[in-house]
């Protein structure tokens, strides 16, 4: 694993194409427990690039990739498909429907919201009674979700049914050095793994999951990781960057990622103990390739190396995370630079990858060599 | 050129104006009407003012129709590592603010810039206690544009103000959905009813007038009153439709009906006359009963100069003061036609039956 022997070549960019493809993933109506949208995308764009392509029982798109070297390591890479979101769940009438949250949403992120619903991306709004009709009172209590309804609008001829799911309005939109867009959790990971699976190296069999409902409790991981049946496992998601001022200026001590330091690296979430060697592995391929990254700090939160390191017999798995801000609401903002990084640091790690690295024994986790 | 009314409401919602910031709606709503109008100019605050001239022989009595074109949002009142605070411009309950996509309309370098941005809720880790679960007060709020911190420093200072940027989308049944339909919704009924006046005979002049500065306290109108000095008004501004969460008094189905205030800053005799003309055209109207105030224009024009009759009447709109507000497209044209038909039936000595009992 000689520095010299791994290739630069691999650049990745966000031009026209790709910012098309990303753009359509997360525009997408993609709703834990009916992600038929991204599916159809990743098996279009994946078609001419697959071995071997399965939709397992879960919903998950199960690629493999493989490569041509020997004694190649089988490296699972998880990205998961779903969003947040809601369920129609009742139609009162009039163009107005009650509605559930799927998945982890703040309730004060849903009022005042452009949502579309189901397959046909039906256009309806959350509304709210106008400031005028509510007293100071009410203005100091949250607006709960059933107090809430979608409205897509009066006179009864929508397509919307009950049992519809549906999310937020808002189109992905470039600002600046960022991106701004609803679902970057996680169809960034789902954009980086396209691109890895059609560039993978040739040193690895390179199995690609793209997980459903991960946002319910990383139930597609389970499946997918049991029927890859993997040597290694990655999970490549979105974490938060709270990287925003304190109210009175103490300074920020709980940022957990800042957006513009590269990709997050997990040494533990709330569901996984990075594996050591694969951290050390990761920060030694992104110092080697002068890659900016930065640890994550340790804490709550997981992905979908919580399900795939208590597989089978056990697999080695670590996440790597886009950094965001403002997860799970209209819309979370990241670098560009910082989503590029990431996709270049998991290239250049599987370049280097041999089997070799899980035979170490790592006494740090840290940067140190 | 027959008015593309959809169209038209879009392109309203879709630009910025302010309370006191009304430049670029004023100029959208002067493409619209000028060639509908005899004059056009602006007013001392900003109110935009088209005068159609009526046939009838001088002194020409005049009346005044009053559609405020300012925009509720926010304004920016510090800097802090890149983020925006701010604070409201008008009635903003600051429920809603949270996650709404913004523009801010940066002033602080030679070329004004409109910046993408977001409003945005601080994660509770940075927020007082009592910011953790209630709701959030504006003061806690941020605004990001995503841009890096020198760059914000280059472009933003204190005072550019930040309009909503929901962008405007179509309901079922003809309703449309999008922020500041308050009121522009209303100026559409106006260049609906200037439309249809176009293709009528009418004696009276009719000043029609987009206001500015409604939403800090019914500013413009009031200046365009005295300036105009009408023989009566007629203020049109949303009202309360039936919604989830809590209408108005009135609960309007939305695409049915035409509001008229009723209450305190109407004058009962035009109040009537408006009914009867409702009635002969088979307008389909209701009273939108206004106990003290409607909070509209209505409220200054009433007592400009030496007191001047209003009418008022109203679009029922869901949501007001929410970037996503709706209203039926059914219910600007039947107001505008309302207003035209009212209008293109006046004689010259109509002041003679507006009257105290």
């Amino acid at each position: 694993m000689a520095k010299t022997e791994v290739s630069t070549k691999f650049n990745p960019r966000l031009g026209k194409k790709e910012l098309d493809l990303l753009t359509r993933l997360c525009n997408a109506v993609s709703v834990s427990g009916d992600e038929q949208e991204v599916r159809a995308i990743v098996l279009e764009e994946l078609r001419d690039f697959a071995d071997f392509t399965k939709v397992d029982a879960m919903g998950n798109v199960l690629v493999r990739r493989e490569g041509t070297g020997k004694d190649r390591v089988r490296v699972m890479i998880a990205a998961h498909m779903d969003e947040v979101g809601f369920m129609i769940v009742k139609d009162e009438g009039d163009g107005v429907f009650e509605f559930r949250v799927i998945g982890g949403v703040d309730p004060r992120q849903l009022v005042g919201k452009p949502v579309i619903i189901g397959r046909d991306h039906v256009p309806g709004v959350i509304g709210a009674k106008a400031i005028h009709l509510t007293t100071p009172e009410e203005r100091k209590q949250v607006l709960k979700v059933d107090q809430l309804r979608i409205d897509v609008g009066p006179g009864g001829d929508s397509k919307v049914k009950v049992g519809d799911r549906a999310t937020f309005a808002t189109k992905l939109a470039v600002l600046g050095p960022s991106i701004r867009s609803k679902a970057l959790d996680d169809r960034l990971g789902v954009f980086n793994l396209i691109q890895l699976v059609k560039q993978a190296p040739e040193n690895v069999d390179l199995l690609a999951a793209f997980t459903v409902q991960e946002e319910l409790g990383l139930r597609g991981a389970k499946t997918a990781a049991y029927g890859f049946d993997p040597e290694i496992g990655i999970a490549m998601d979105s974490t938060p960057a709270n990287d925003l001022p304190h109210y009175d200026g103490l300074p920020n001590t709980s940022h957990n990622t800042r957006l513009g330091d590269g990709p997050a690296i997990y040494i533990m979430d709330r569901g996984t103990i990075g594996d050591q060697r694969l951290i050390k592995w990761l920060t030694e391929s992104a110092e080697a390739e002068k890659i900016p990254w930065q640890f994550r700090q340790p804490g709550m939160g997981g992905t979908d190396a919580g399900e795939i390191h208590k597989t089978r017999a056990g697999v080695p798995s670590v996440s790597v995370s886009v950094p965001q801000r403002y997860l799970h609401s209209a819309a979370g903002l990241i670098r560009i630079e910082d989503e590029l990084n990431t996709l270049k640091l998991i290239h250049t790690a599987l370049k280097r990858l041999d089997r070799s690295i899980l035979n170490r024994q790592e006494k740090s986790n840290g940067k140190e060599k | 050129m027959k008015l593309d009314l959809k169209q038209h409401i879009k392109e309203m919602i879709s630009a910025p104006g302010l309370s006191g910031y009304e430049a670029p709606i004023r100029e959208i709503i002067r493409a619209a009407w000028q060639p509908l109008a005899d004059e056009i100019r602006v007013n001392n605050l900003g109110s935009l003012q088209a005068i159609k001239r009526g046939e009838g022989t001088q002194p020409r009595p005049s009346v005044m129709i009053a559609a405020h074109m300012d925009a509720i949002g926010l304004m920016v009142t510090g800097i802090d590592d890149g983020f925006l605070r701010f604070m409201q411009v008008g009635g903003v309950d600051p429920r809603i603010l949270p996650g709404q996509m913004v523009t801010v309309h940066a002033t602080n370098s030679d070329v004004a810039r409109d910046l993408p941005a977001m409003v945005v809720m601080p994660p509770a880790a940075l927020l007082p206690k009592d910011g953790k679960s209630g709701p959030l007060p504006q003061k806690y709020l941020l605004v990001d544009t995503g841009l890096l911190p020198d760059e914000v420093k280059k472009l933003v200072r204190v005072g550019d103000v930040i309009s909503f940027a929901t962008e405007p989308m179509e309901l079922c049944s003809d309703t449309i959905s999008g922020h500041t339909l308050d009121n522009r919704a209303s100026v559409a009924a106006v260049t609906v009813a200037l439309e249809m006046l176009s293709k009528r005979k009418h004696l009276w002049d009719v000043m029609a007038v987009a206001t500015s500065q409604e939403e800090v306290g019914a500013i413009g109108a009031q200046a365009d009153a005295f300036a105009i000095k009408p023989d009566f008004a007629i203020v049109i501004d949303v009202t309360f439709a039936k919604a989830p969460g809590g209408a108005g008094i009135g609960n309007f189905e939305m695409g049915k009906v035409t509001p008229l205030t009723w209450g305190s800053c109407n004058h009962p005799a035009l109040h009537k006359a408006m009914l009867e003309t409702a009635e002969e055209y088979e307008i389909n109207v209701a009273k939108d009963l206004a106990p003290t105030g409607s909070g509209t224009d209505a409220w200054s024009v009433q007592v400009a100069e030496a007191g001047i009759p209003v009418v008022e009447l109203g679009i029922p709109l869901r949501y007001m003061h929410t970037p996503v507000e709706v209203v039926s497209l059914k219910d600007v044209r039947r107001a505008g036609r309302l207003m035209a038909e009212f209008i293109a039936n006046l004689p010259l000595d109509f002041m003679k039956t507006v009257i105290w009992e």
